[in-house]
């Protein structure tokens, strides 16, 4: 099956709606799951993977809502299928690199994922666009029920799920959001948050995940002790805090309306500049302006355009989205010409940043709650 | 001296830490010095640092200087130290008594709170029943009840059985 038919297309995903999604882009809920006596994928032979594999693929492929799924080994797909897979979050970085004796498993809805022998021998995982946790969990937790009757789980009564690294050991559940902050970036105010956010046991990473940067002010806020607490209890705690990030960068936005105008139009103002007339452009900094640009959107500077064109714009200028647009192999430099020549394009329908009399109207510009 | 965490580069910075009686040094590179968050004085703790390192010291010293090896898997503590994960399920048992201080430092607590497999809610439910059976088993012997005693024999024995088949629903 070719992946790049299955994808939704980037411009119906960025125009996915859902709770708080100004700030909060999407919530995913993953767990992790091993087989009894089998090894860990990352001991165990290889045809310890391949006969896990065999295990879980056709298991997952039973589940009611994994009809018409994407359903592959890791050695069929080539480097550039993954990464896409990768810039669109449905898989990790980690899962990427696997080869011969893993798989995935990908609803047509893209809300179920299963990764199998990733570090675990099953993680799946359910995505929702904005802030629905509870929802993601109660989709992942039907989708375990159905699987514990067909797969043989190793569980301990006392540790319960057991997992390759003892991080994940217990609930074997990871809840995260992926948040857009820039409010927070620009008024400087983000790093008291990201130390506040870890006294609380959370932790808070970049764009793709563990080790990665926050890309685009964008940053994945998520749990990190899984034994000793239930998953609702986690679920609860982490919607807790999100609602008080939430608050704390709506608000980081209006001071910075209120009080610093032209410092906050002037960033978004040379975003725009930049993106609208670039002749070259990399991929970091594409995603870095344009969260200024996204900022723009929400605070009202450009009447008419959608925060959906953003984001689209966001999935498409990443490396293998762009790669995907264009049959011959491009380097790194031919990808920030043409990178460049996209964004030009779509912003012409755009028109400059409108900004509002200083003073007079920037308390009424303050966004809805 | 190499580094104690990347192994790799010269460690430039040493630390020393006293906990109790216990003294600790860690040498490092200028590299993972940064990554750990030494250079940051508030958020850094030398426990946290030695969180992995200490884990797979833990692991060695249980086994008493004999290397203990996963009976499932052949996974040893040398694996640990290096992988950080463990070889198999069954390595959770294996090196049980060094894993629990880990889990300590890592985890709200050390028993598992939250959703159980319904094979094991089937047997739990099983066992605390073979448990009631029994008590009332020795009741009845002891009031020479043997009619009541035969019943509960049987009951037993089906019990029995239906906790070592696997839950078939």
């Amino acid at each position: 099956m070719d992946l790049h038919q299955f994808l939704t297309p980037p411009a119906e995903t960025a125009r996915r709606k859902g709770p708080y999604d100004r700030i909060v882009t999407s919530s995913r809920v993953r767990l992790a799951r091993n087989l009894k006596e089998v090894p860990f994928p990352g001991w165990g032979k290889k045809q310890d993977r391949i006969r896990v594999l065999e295990a879980i693929r056709p298991a997952v492929a039973t589940l009611p809502e994994m009809k018409e799924s994407f359903s592959e080994t890791m050695d069929t797909l080539s480097t550039l299928d993954k990464q896409l897979l990768v810039e669109r979050h449905l898989i990790s970085r980690e899962h990427a690199a696997r080869s011969v004796g893993s798989g995935l498993v990908l609803n047509r809805e893209e809300t179920l994922c299963f990764m199998i022998n990733e570090e675990d021998h099953l993680r799946m995982q359910a995505l929702r666009p904005g802030l629905q946790l509870r929802q993601a969990w109660t989709a992942i937790d039907q989708a375990d029920s159905a699987l514990e009757k067909r797969l043989d789980y190793a569980f301990s009564p006392e540790l319960g799920y057991l997992t390759a690294c003892p991080t994940n050991l217990g609930t074997g559940i990871r809840v995260s959001a992926m948040l857009h902050l820039p409010g927070l970036v620009l008024a400087e105010q983000i790093n008291p948050i990201i130390q506040s956010v870890n006294k609380l046991g959370l932790a808070v990473r970049g764009l793709y995940g563990e080790g990665t940067e926050a890309l685009g002010n964008v940053f994945q806020v998520s749990n990190q002790m899984t034994l000793g607490e239930s998953e609702s209890a986690i679920v609860e705690r982490l919607e807790k805090v999100l609602a008080q990030i939430i608050e704390h960068e709506e608000n980081a936005r209006a001071t910075l309306l209120e009080k610093k105008t032209k410092m906050m139009f002037n960033h978004i103002g040379r975003a725009y500049g930049i993106l609208a007339n670039a002749h070259s452009i990399s991929s970091k900094e594409t995603m870095n302006l344009l969260s200024l640009m996204r900022l723009g959107v929400d605070v009202g500077l450009f009447p008419g355009a959608d925060r959906s064109l953003v984001d689209e714009l966001f999935i498409l200028t990443q490396p293998a989205h762009l790669q995907k647009q264009h049959s011959e192999k491009l380097s790194a430099e031919e990808r920030d010409l043409l990178r460049a020549d996209m964004v030009r394009e779509r912003l012409k329908s755009v028109s400059r940043p409108i900004p509002k009399p200083a003073g007079a109207g920037a308390g009424l510009d303050k966004p809805e709650k | 001296m190499l580094c104690c965490i990347c192994k790799e580069k010269e460690a430039t910075v040493h630390l020393t830490q006293i906990a109790g009686d216990k003294m600790q040094k860690v040498d490092l590179c200028e590299e993972c010095a940064k990554t750990k968050g030494v250079n940051d004085p508030t958020g850094f703790s030398l426990a946290d640092l030695l969180l992995g390192l200490g884990a797979s010291k833990e692991i060695e010293q249980a086994g008493g200087g004999a290397e203990v090896k996963c009976p499932r898997c052949g996974f040893t503590q040398a694996d640990f130290k290096k992988a950080g994960r463990l070889g198999c399920p069954d390595c959770y048992q294996t090196f049980s008594d060094a894993l629990d201080g880990l889990l300590k430092t890592m985890h709200k607590g050390t028993r598992h709170v939250g959703k159980v497999p319904e094979s094991f809610r089937h047997s739990r439910d099983l066992a605390d029943r073979l448990k009631t059976l029994q008590k009332k088993l020795t009741k009845a012997i002891e009031a020479e009840d043997f009619e009541e005693a035969a019943i509960l024999r049987d009951e037993i024995k089906q019990t029995t059985a239906r906790l070592g088949s696997p839950a078939t629903t």
